[in-house]
């Protein structure tokens, strides 16, 4: 927990936490498909959300805003009202009852030559008193992992919870882990003030 | 009790936090617990502006916080920009909550309006705003609620808008009642609606509840003082703004939000600028 560095007289509103009830208010029509399932580049994106006592969170919710396949960051709108067609890098998907997340997307390329390709994620969850910002990097690119400045800024041991691991079937699995063992690398950003 | 038995029992405050699924605690536990953080954190000469995510007083987050420090990353490309939202996502009639169904919700008709800037004060432009709340008697629909308090069927709580050139947002709503939960004993939470909120660059995004002037629950609730700065709470208080209010219609209350993020450097093909 870092003091505010904002570097303007306007201090931030503080965030709270998304509570037990967003059910019914945030997750939408096809929130969590950011393609089709029968897009031929379609890529299941799952994984569970646990806590510290490695029980899984049945009430969380999660946002990925990723580029696309050739490392574009999309520009188009039509994430609430989706048309099937449209990339628009947004998606959103509550847990389950046991705690599991699914999003319908593609392999994003990166953005820039060379750099590893990552999809941004942030976690709302009740108990969680603010949101979460994290990154899932692709497995594949080593190199461009091995060369990334955030993950050769961590130990080993915590790098690995920023990996997705690519499951036989072409799925991406990520876990999302609030709490103790394997706990999750949340990051914050220059000008936050948490 | 003399006053003497009264101080030794301040002395020895329990402040073991407890299981999520313990609710025996009273107010007056809680009280204590979340008047020895405020001393600690006055006493820490600190300036914190958002909620504490380790806030043992709000029993759910004991088990859900992180335990090791936020990295700080260095914002890239995607971060830097935010998902886009137009009128194919939203219609100008979902900001008014009182006419999603045949008729007219119970309760106080109020309209909430403000602004949201950037932490440059820059207005944050065509970008989503979302809302929930309980309806008047402190009920959400939502099935895991089961406060035995009325549902209001011409009343879901649901509410979005894009805002406009200027920031600016508005919606029109019925004000939310408190309700009970069971983080310990005779426990209520403030009236209250829930924001969510994107910015210019997704390191912006946020969830948020705003609150009524003058609640006499504020001071009791966990969820409100894991905010442990006094000022910094106060930021989520809406003003009673009578300008904003209409004659013989509803009550108006306005409210302004900033997201502080990475907000990129702008570039004269920016069209926020």
């Amino acid at each position: 927990m870092s003091e505010n560095t904002a570097r303007t007289g306007l201090a931030a509103t503080p965030g709270q936490t998304i509570g037990p009830f967003y059910g019914y208010a945030l997750p939408y029509e096809k929130g969590e498909q950011l393609v089709h399932p029968s897009h031929p580049q379609a890529v299941r994106l799952h994984g569970v959300v646990t806590d510290g006592h490695g029980a899984v969170v049945p009430d969380a919710l999660l946002e990925i805003w990723q580029a696309d396949g050739t490392g574009a960051v999309p520009t188009a709108d039509g994430s609430l009202v989706r048309d099937g067609y449209t990339f628009t890098g947004f998606g959103r998907a509550a847990v389950d009852n046991v705690g599991h997340y699914t999003f319908t997307t593609v392999d994003p390329g990166p953005t820039e030559p060379g750099r590893a390709a990552f999809i941004t994620l942030t976690v709302f969850a009740r108990g969680l008193l603010n949101r979460l910002f994290t990154r899932i990097y692709l497995p594949e690119d080593t190199a461009a992992l091995a060369a990334d400045p955030l993950l050769r800024s961590l130990p080993a041991e915590r790098r690995r919870t920023l990996i997705a691991r690519r499951e036989a079937d072409g799925s991406l699995r990520f876990d999302v882990r609030l709490q103790g063992e394997e706990e999750t690398v949340f990051l914050t950003y220059p000008n936050l003030a948490d | 009790m003399t006053d003497q038995d009264q101080g030794q029992e301040e002395a020895f405050v329990h402040l073991t936090p407890k299981g999520p699924d313990d609710a025996a605690d009273t107010q007056a536990d809680l009280d204590r617990e979340m008047a020895q953080i405020a001393e600690q954190y006055e006493a820490s000469g600190r300036t914190e502006t958002q909620p504490r995510l380790d806030y043992a007083p709000y029993r759910s987050s004991i088990l859900r916080h992180p335990t090791k420090d936020l990295h700080h990353a260095d914002p890239e490309t995607i971060e830097l920009h935010a998902p886009a939202f137009g009128e194919r996502d939203v219609h100008r009639l979902e900001s008014d909550l009182t006419i999603q169904s045949g008729g007219e919700p119970i309760g106080e008709r109020i309209r909430i309006r403000g602004r949201v800037l950037d932490g440059d004060g820059r207005p944050v432009r065509r970008q989503l705003v979302e809302i929930w709340q309980a309806n008047a008697a402190g009920r959400y629909i939502h099935k895991r609620d089961q406060h035995p308090a009325p549902i209001d069927p011409n009343f879901t709580g649901v509410g979005r808008c894009l805002t406009g050139d200027d920031g600016s947002y508005e919606f029109v709503t019925i004000k939310p009642g408190p309700y009970p939960w069971k983080n310990h004993h005779n426990a209520w939470r403030p009236a209250h609606v829930h924001f969510s909120l994107f910015g210019t660059d997704f390191t912006q995004r946020m969830i948020t509840q705003m609150y009524f002037p003058g609640d006499p629950l504020f001071a009791l609730d966990p969820i409100c003082r894991s905010i442990v700065d006094p000022k910094a709470r106060e930021r989520l208080v809406a003003r009673y703004d009578h300008d904003v209010s209409e004659h013989e219609w509803l009550l108006g209350y306005t409210w302004d939000i900033v997201l502080s993020g990475s907000n990129r450097t702008w570039t004269e093909g920016d069209s926020n600028v």
